[in-house]
């Protein structure tokens, strides 16, 4: 078998319109928890069906089923989720029924669809789809983690022609502001555009959804190979840049061709320094971007990362509202991808052109 | 139509996340399941706990729900006798 991974779909909801990545005005909010911008759910999913699924799961299917539309994939292999914090809508509408009724006469639709895995098994109902079906829920390596498992997938069985890997999480009214306890949202409301002026703590949150078709076998379709993907931890900038190093080593690809990164930075200012550190350092001749400022930050954001890397192998380009610096890069041949959470978890994917 | 009806089929749109009806749109006499709103398992699950939670109706037999939940006129009947609150 070829042991090449193509991306031959993909999708993105975001708080963006898709068309700020071909330069049209982005959406500044006002607010540091951030919704996404529905699309026409019922152009997805009937509407009886509509009526009991939490946003997460309607941004999933969506998501799930434009990305298998854009690969002309009626039915995948496998089905991959990743989502970091799950069903929360569900969650919180089930523990504050739980206190309010003293545990007793609970909704069972919002029990039944609090669980992570709830959106990967919508995807499969909708799809009739009886193949393998897992969910990782691995914080902001959720999304790395089933990509880790797709391409897994199609060394295990060799004839898989289609895997749909995805990552996807929605934010809540109590939940989500727990992020201000601990100061992953900045204390103050700031604008998302200004996201990279502020230099205080924290940063902005979001929600979105994100999938992809992946293949063992190139097609029209196919935006890019997808070469490698790496989690790990490290508690400073040059233990991570060695592992960059290490990653692209181990992946033929040495620096001084690597076209383009694609950064996580996210205005906070405890942790931005693992970015700046190989933005100076070791990729100061690469071209830089960043994406958080527009979609903000999440579990499973790195999604909105790999959609952007695609686009911009499609079309050769992208917007300057994404760059970090000033090296223009056209038609690129590789894209890096790097984020990390809280200084701790870090991830990289490595993206080729066809 | 009196109080309970509508009462009833309030609650039911709520409940469900009926949204595309209004309590006009649900004769008393319309089947609930299949082909009247089009309801399933779970939203039979649904309405065992309303009954309940609203009405102190506590479901022993769930073969009851069948007759029970075949229409609004039959789940106002049963709860106008049964009710406890």
């Amino acid at each position: 078998m070829s042991n090449k991974i193509y991306i031959n779909g993909i999708s993105s909801i975001s708080a963006q319109p898709q068309e700020v990545f071909l330069g049209v005005d982005p959406v500044e909010y006002s607010t540091n928890i951030i919704p996404a911008i529905s699309p026409d759910y019922k152009a997805f999913i009937p509407a009886r069906s509509l009526r009991r699924m939490s946003k997460v799961v309607k941004m999933g299917i969506s998501a799930a089923r434009t990305a298998l539309l854009d690969a002309s994939v009626p039915m995948p292999n496998a089905i991959i989720t990743g989502t970091g914090e799950g069903c929360k809508q569900d969650t919180e509408l089930f523990l504050e029924a739980l206190l309010r009724q003293e545990e007793a006469l609970l909704s069972p639709t919002a029990f039944i669809q609090s669980t992570h895995n709830t959106v990967g098994g919508q995807i499969a109902l909708y799809l009739k789809c009886t193949g393998y079906n897992s969910t990782y829920s691995q914080v902001s390596a959720s999304v790395e983690a089933a990509l880790i498992d797709g391409m897994m997938q199609f060394l295990e069985h060799p004839e898989y022609k289609s895997v749909l890997v995805g990552g996807v999480d929605e934010v809540s009214k109590t939940i989500s502001s727990f992020l201000y306890l601990d100061k992953q949202l900045k204390q103050e409301e700031v604008s998302n555009l200004q996201l990279f002026k502020e230099h205080s703590e924290g940063s902005i949150t979001s929600e979105g959804a994100h999938f992809f078709s992946l293949s063992s076998e190139r097609s029209s379709s196919t935006y890019a190979t997808l070469q490698a993907v790496t989690v790990f931890q490290a508690s400073n900038a040059e233990a991570v840049e060695a592992e960059m190093i290490q990653f692209l080593v181990d992946n033929e690809m040495p620096v001084a061709k690597l076209d383009l990164v694609i950064l996580g930075n996210n205005g906070d200012s405890r942790f931005d320094y693992f970015y700046a550190h190989l933005q100076e350092e070791v990729l100061n001749e690469t071209a830089q971007i960043a994406y958080k400022h527009l979609v903000g930050d999440y579990n499973t954001v790195s999604g909105y990362a790999l959609w952007l890397a695609c686009s911009i192998f499609r079309m050769g380009k992208t917007s300057s509202i994404f760059k970090l610096n000033k090296k223009e890069v056209q038609s690129p041949k590789s894209i890096l991808i790097y984020n990390q959470y809280l200084g701790r978890d870090h991830s990289f994917i490595l993206l080729k052109s066809i | 139509m009196n109080d309970l009806h509508t009462e009833l089929k309030l609650s039911i749109i709520e409940q469900l996340n009926l949204e595309e009806f209004s309590v006009e749109d649900i004769d008393n006499n319309d089947p609930l399941f299949g082909d009247g709103l089009g309801l399933d398992s779970i939203d039979a699950l649904e309405l065992i706990v309303l009954l309940e939670k609203d009405y102190g109706i506590k479901l022993t037999d769930p073969d009851q729900g069948k007759e029970i939940f075949s229409s609004i006129n039959q789940m106002a009947s049963f709860i106008e006798a049964h009710r406890t609150k």
